[in-house]
């Protein structure tokens, strides 16, 4: 090849190496985050005897799996760009609807599978809302929260939907033996969802096309990618995964009620954003988000077992929110 | 008018493309008028004007992000209708946009393939990173670009690196035209210097390219023709070693209106 001197050199040129070790780790916010989740372990494990048992920790998965799985759908819309404030009441809508079904003996499957299949259908009309007629992803998602909890309330009268069948209870209140453990049904669950958004989002090409809307939507439409359909997936795997959330909750709780999940939404956003996804879209990946839930849970848990009333949790949390972001922002500025 | 376009190129081959009496209207705001155009094989051809002349407007229309109000497009003789960016795509139209359309977040390969990520199943869900890479490293190599790391998120990278990144990418698509709305704008005078030497290798491998450019010296440094905009009309279509800087800039402030395609 002709080369002119203004051209780099072939020593130049092959220059493709890789970041150094130490680089590549303060880039990796999955890996800040673990540490710091270890080091909340740690401390706990050694300030308390109860923290370390597999009673508690299995408890601690348990309470934070609904939260991680409908999480790990708001990640899929917050990377594209997107938010979805609908999650929490989407949680409530799944178990009312399902309860509905389960009270009146259609069976735990068909019961179950109408339940997300209405939390399916309202992510969809967020999404059509979002990509066909254009309102902010804020606005259009505010509105289905507050319809979808009216809906929640109507359908119920406001009394909760109590005597669920047994087989529909164990899906949330089972144990599955793995080696030595009794590992609760929602934690592996949760970890199966983990894996199958992960696939999707790094290794398909709709998912390198959330990527790409959330980080410049404008780039995205001209080379050719429809924003439209993208937005549209997005909103309605968040609406899944905040219905199947939900299912996992009510079959926990044992009670469909309609005041269920209330305020879970900002949980769902926070666990997405203490995980490392920048809410301007874009970047981030489901495993920071589970990892946020964890973070959250084990400080709850941890004030408890610390003796802390639990009237202070909501403070100890909205520290940790803005504490993750801005430590987020200076690792950003460094690498 | 066809006729006095031609006049002005000694005529190597038939143009690749060809605009026809291309008007575009938004509302009352008449963007271009009666404008011909056309590309030949392996030339680079700068679109100059003042702002507001049109250029961004033609070049969208070759692009397929805007429709012409009226007039005609031909692609090898055939009449075509371009009606989205992926269109002009298939027909081997590449365009590098001046807002640099890239992703900031994502690495170098994930830019380069943006929106056309080569996949490993026959029902294109998984995408083949491997090939991403090679190919990635394959085209940078050839042309000479530098970048710190692949994985890097393009936020890290330079204005120059960006922006050789984003002519860079249009490469393996093997596109026929190259359009680059104003590449050295945001660019120091090295980084400047290098993508013009990218844009004369992309034709040194048989591309042609339309190049939107408010430098004249960039201009002069790499077109074959200058192809002049006012006030929505062509006013100039010259040949570079049959003008100078000072004749086009007439022409683009209006200076001469008595020239003789100031009357087209």
């Amino acid at each position: 090849m002709k080369k002119t001197s203004l051209l780099p050199t072939d020593g130049e040129v092959s220059r493709y190496v890789e970041l150094s070790l130490g680089r590549r780790f303060i880039r990796n916010q999955l890996a800040a985050l673990s540490i710091i989740l270890l080091g909340m372990m740690v401390t706990l494990s050694l300030l308390t005897r109860t923290f370390l048992t597999a009673t508690n920790i299995f408890n601690v998965l348990r309470a934070f799996s609904w939260i991680a799985i409908a999480s790990f759908g708001q990640s899929i819309v917050i990377i594209g760009g997107g938010i979805d404030l609908s999650a929490g009441s989407n949680m409530a809508l799944s178990g009312i609807v399902a309860g509905m079904f389960l009270v009146r003996e259609y069976g735990v499957a068909l019961s179950v599978t109408l339940g997300l299949l209405i939390t399916l259908l309202v992510g969809l009309a967020n999404g059509a809302m979002v990509s066909k007629t254009k309102l902010p992803p804020f606005i259009a998602t505010l509105g289905t929260m507050s319809i979808v909890r009216g809906f929640c309330y109507g359908m119920t009268e406001g009394w909760p939907i109590r005597n669920l069948p047994r087989p529909f209870l164990a899906l949330g209140q089972t144990d599955v033996s793995v080696l030595i453990w009794q590992i609760p049904l929602p934690a592996i669950l949760m970890v199966l969802f983990a894996i199958l958004c992960s696939i999707l989002l790094g290794r398909t090409k709709l998912g390198y096309h959330i990527y790409a809307v959330g980080g410049n939507e404008y780039a995205a439409e001209l080379s050719g990618i429809n924003v439209g359909r993208v937005k549209i997936i997005a909103f309605t795997l968040s609406g899944l995964l905040a219905g199947i959330g939900g299912i996992l909750m009510t079959a926990r709780l044992g009670v469909a009620a309609p005041t269920a999940a209330q305020g879970y939404e900002l949980d769902i956003i926070a666990a997405a954003v203490i995980g490392g996804i920048s809410l301007s879209g874009g970047e981030g990946n489901v495993w920071g988000a589970l990892i946020g839930a964890a973070i959250m849970q084990i400080l709850r848990n941890a004030l408890v077992l610390l003796g802390f009333p639990a009237y202070w949790q909501p403070a100890a949390i909205g520290a940790v929110i803005i504490g993750a972001v801005m430590i987020d922002m200076y690792r950003k500025k460094k690498a | 008018m066809g006729t006095e376009g031609q006049d002005s190129n000694v005529l190597v081959s038939q143009p690749i493309l060809s605009l026809r009496g291309i008007c575009k209207y938004f509302g009352g705001v008449h963007a271009l008028e009666d404008v011909d155009f056309d590309v030949y094989p392996q030339e680079v051809v700068a679109l100059v004007g003042d702002n507001g002349a049109g250029k961004s407007t033609l070049i969208k229309i070759i692009a397929g992000v805007h429709q012409p109000t009226r007039g005609e497009i031909f692609f090898f003789n055939r009449p075509v209708q371009i009606r989205s960016p992926r269109d002009a795509q298939m027909l081997g139209i590449e365009t590098v946009y001046q807002e640099l359309a890239l992703v900031e977040t994502r690495d170098v390969p994930a830019n380069f393939f943006l929106g056309r990520e080569p996949t490993k199943d026959r029902l294109g869900i998984f995408v083949d990173r491997k090939k991403m890479v090679d190919d990635t490293v394959r085209t940078l190599r050839e042309l000479g670009i530098v970048v710190p790391s692949l994985r890097t998120p393009v936020r890290y990278l330079s204005g120059g690196q960006r922006q050789a990144l984003a002519i860079g990418r249009v490469m393996p698509w093997g596109g026929k035209i190259i359009i680059m709305d104003e590449p050295t704008a945001a660019l120091g005078v090295k980084e400047s210097r290098r993508v013009l030497d990218l844009i004369l290798r992309l034709k040194e491998k048989g591309c042609s390219i339309i190049v939107v450019s408010h430098n004249m010296r960039h201009v002069f440094s790499v077109a074959d023709r200058i192809v002049v905009l006012r006030g929505g009309r062509k006013v100039g279509d010259k040949k570079k070693t049959e003008t100078t800087p000072d004749e086009i800039v007439k022409l683009i402030v209006g200076a001469e209106m008595l020239s003789p395609e100031g009357a087209s």
